[in-house]
């Protein structure tokens, strides 16, 4: 029953450490920011005046190059957690635990996006805004999981605490994910007769594909961005808390 | 192994002499079943139809509300931190947990679920499948649960959040166990759902272990 | 002192022990080792950490720094150790006895007998009333029997005296040396001072004078 806690110095020690991680990542933020701003600007240009309209859809396939980042983010995100999560529960990491907290709102909202956008892009094409469609459907369980790992965050006092414990629950999350989706997929099938959704039909020609991807690029950056963005803020929030603590401690002592 | 049974002695005697909870929980299943009928109207027809629905959803709520008693007690009078000194792993006392919890809380609903049956129109044979189907289910509503109740445990009003958290996981649980009872396709649900009960039955003891002894922390 | 050793030799060695909670350090660096038949006692103002340090030496809160380790206890026996909180643990719906009876199956049945440690802690007579019934000191006699009934050599005790009257004192303190003379190891956490009859088994250590 020892527990040895003595440091070891290596660049994963050296980023544990959230003053260091600040500084080593602050340099980054700028360009970061400026590369997703091009990429967007690259991105809409193609979107908009680059990319031919579906013969069916009209205009409002463009939609699709907003929807498609997005859901695919929605995904990301929760693999962001799941590795934060790791790192909490595994190796203990100070930067994982704020990495998982950072991620979480970050993924509710571009699940939101992406359920939003596929809502908005439904009304014209299908001519509802919902479809208990498997893969929006398993989207929606997604953004309740989202939500309540964000609830889950907020009801505890002591967010040093909490990390461990959401970080468990983070990874029953994860494992339980493909099942949900499998299930949901199932159940859908079991509903209805044809599927009247087929994103992945006839192969996309380039003029497609390019914006298409520098959106998915533009959009993961922007994901990056505000990531970073929002650890160093956690990190501040920890030690305004912990400042404050010290002050209190020290009045009454 | 006697650690085991003392263990599990002591929540069937907590929960016989909890002051009705298991009355309580059954008359909430009955009562959210016997409430349908008011909200869609007498048809009898519509009610055979959705009744099956209706009974997994009523047992779903039903055990969301008996989760806040798993752990929360021997949380609040100290028990859980002496636990973790017993002679038996963690996760054993989750299991003789979960066990009882099952026992306590589901098996009394599979009980009266007949009368519900009755009281939504549905067939014997339905019911039949709709009863196999909430045996083996239940299971895994009772395993997510215990993980639900473990991770907010340590959260001081947190009977409130473990069911957002427990509720979207539960939800293949919901989709195999009605697909099960329809006509169609049944066997393929009932197996998806036996493999989901023992999957989450076998993993939960451990991950709800985890988020205890991490919480308290 | 080892004439009824019942123990293995253990000791407790603490080197540079930081606890805290929540990332914020309560105790300075702890030095501290305890031997078989010798209790330390922890003294200190409200908030100095000592219940800290005794959940953190119980397993429970990480240490900030610093190691300590059980020496000589083989982790195949299981835990070696009781912890007794502010919070005694007890179910106002089980019978005293069936209270501990459920901790003697759950730790080991390798103490007392349930009648010879209620008798010890003076609850003989009330073996099968609900223990919704007991007072606050009674509850916590109840707690401290669960100490007799599993041998366990290290005992860390958070005010073992909060709630007790006088004769419960004694009894504390009659606990505590038998224990000690068994070869048992204690740390109690008190503001009540505990006076065995051989001082030389006692050493005081004083939190919260932070440096």
């Amino acid at each position: 029953m020892s527990i040895d806690t003595t440091p070891k110095q290596s660049w994963w020690n050296r980023i544990a450490h959230p003053g260091q991680f600040v500084a080593w990542t602050t340099p980054l933020l700028w360009p970061l920011t400026i590369l997703t701003a091009v990429l967007f600007v690259v991105g809409l240009w193609f979107a908009f005046f680059n990319s031919p309209e579906d013969y069916q859809m009209g205009d409002t396939v463009r939609i699709m190059y907003v929807h498609v980042p997005n859901a695919w983010l929605s995904q990301f995100v929760y693999g962001v957690m799941a590795v934060s999560a790791l790192g909490t529960l595994v190796w203990r990491h100070p930067m994982a635990d704020v990495s998982m907290k950072a991620a979480a709102p970050l993924g509710a909202l571009f699940t939101a996006l992406a359920l939003f956008t596929g809502a908005l892009w439904g009304r014209p094409t299908w001519g509802t805004f919902w479809e208990w469609d498997g893969r929006m459907t398993s989207t929606l369980v997604l953004l309740f999981i989202y939500l309540g790992i964000v609830a889950l965050w907020r009801a505890f006092d002591d967010q040093l605490r909490a990390a461990r414990v959401i970080a468990v629950f983070t990874l029953i999350g994860a494992v339980n994910i493909p099942i949900i989706k499998f299930s949901v997929d199932w159940w859908s099938t079991l509903h209805q007769p044809a599927s009247v959704f087929r994103a992945d039909g006839p192969t996309m020609p380039g003029s497609i594909l390019t914006p298409l991807f520098v959106m998915f690029f533009a959009f993961t950056f922007l994901f990056i961005t505000l990531q970073l963005k929002a650890m160093h803020t956690e990190v501040r929030r920890r030690r305004v808390m912990t400042l404050q603590r010290k002050a209190a401690q020290g009045s009454t002592a | 192994m006697s650690a085991f049974r003392a263990m599990l002695v002591r929540e069937l005697r907590l929960a016989r002499r909890g002051g009705g909870d298991v009355l309580t929980l059954v008359l909430f299943f009955i009562i959210v079943g016997a409430i349908v009928p008011f909200a869609v109207g007498p048809d009898r027809e519509l009610l055979a139809r959705i009744a099956p629905g209706m009974v997994w959803i009523a047992a779903f709520l039903a055990m969301l509300l008996g989760l806040d008693r798993l752990f929360r007690p021997d949380h609040e009078d100290g028990s859980l931190i002496l636990l973790r000194q017993a002679d038996l792993p963690l996760s054993a006392v989750v299991a003789a947990k979960l066990i009882t919890h099952w026992l306590v809380s589901a098996l009394p609903l599979i009980v009266a679920s007949p009368f519900l049956a009755m009281l939504l129109a549905m067939d014997v044979e339905t019911f039949w499948r709709m009863l196999i189907s909430l045996l083996v289910g239940t299971p895994a509503l009772a395993a997510f649960g215990a993980v639900g109740a473990a991770v907010t445990v340590a959260i001081r009003r947190g009977g409130l959040i473990a069911p957002i958290l427990v509720a979207p996981l539960s939800i293949p649980v919901l989709i195999f166990g009605t697909g099960s009872i329809s006509a169609t396709q049944s066997s393929a649900a009932l197996l998806f759902l036996a493999a989901l009960s023992l999957m989450a039955v076998a993993l939960a003891p451990f991950a709800a272990a985890l988020a205890i002894s991490s919480g308290e922390d | 002192m080892t004439s009824r050793q019942v123990f293995p030799p253990l000791s407790l060695r603490a080197t540079g022990l930081v606890c805290g909670r929540g990332g914020m350090a309560l105790t300075r660096a702890l030095d501290f080792s305890v031997t078989p038949g010798r209790c330390l006692l922890l003294r200190g103002a409200n908030g100095s950490g000592k219940t800290t340090l005794l959940l953190t030496l119980a397993g429970i809160v990480a240490p900030l720094d610093g190691v300590f380790a059980l020496e000589g206890s083989d982790a195949e026996t299981g835990p070696a150790l009781h912890y007794c909180g502010h919070r005694n643990a007890v179910k106002p719906r089980l019978t005293v006895a069936e209270n501990l009876c459920f901790w003697a199956a759950v730790n080991g049945a390798t103490g007392l007998s349930i009648d010879a440690a209620l008798q010890q802690v003076g609850l003989e007579r009330l073996g099968d009333l609900d223990a919704g019934y007991l007072s606050a000191g009674q509850s916590r006699r109840l707690a401290l029997a669960r100490l007799l009934v599993s041998l366990r050599p290290l005992w860390l005790l958070d005010e073992p005296t909060a709630a007790l009257d006088a004769e419960g004192h004694d009894l504390v303190t009659r606990l505590l040396d038998n224990h000690l003379d068994m070869g048992g190891l204690a740390i109690a956490a008190t503001h009540d001072p505990i006076t065995l009859p051989d001082p030389a088994r006692m050493e005081t250590v004083v939190l919260g004078a932070r440096p």
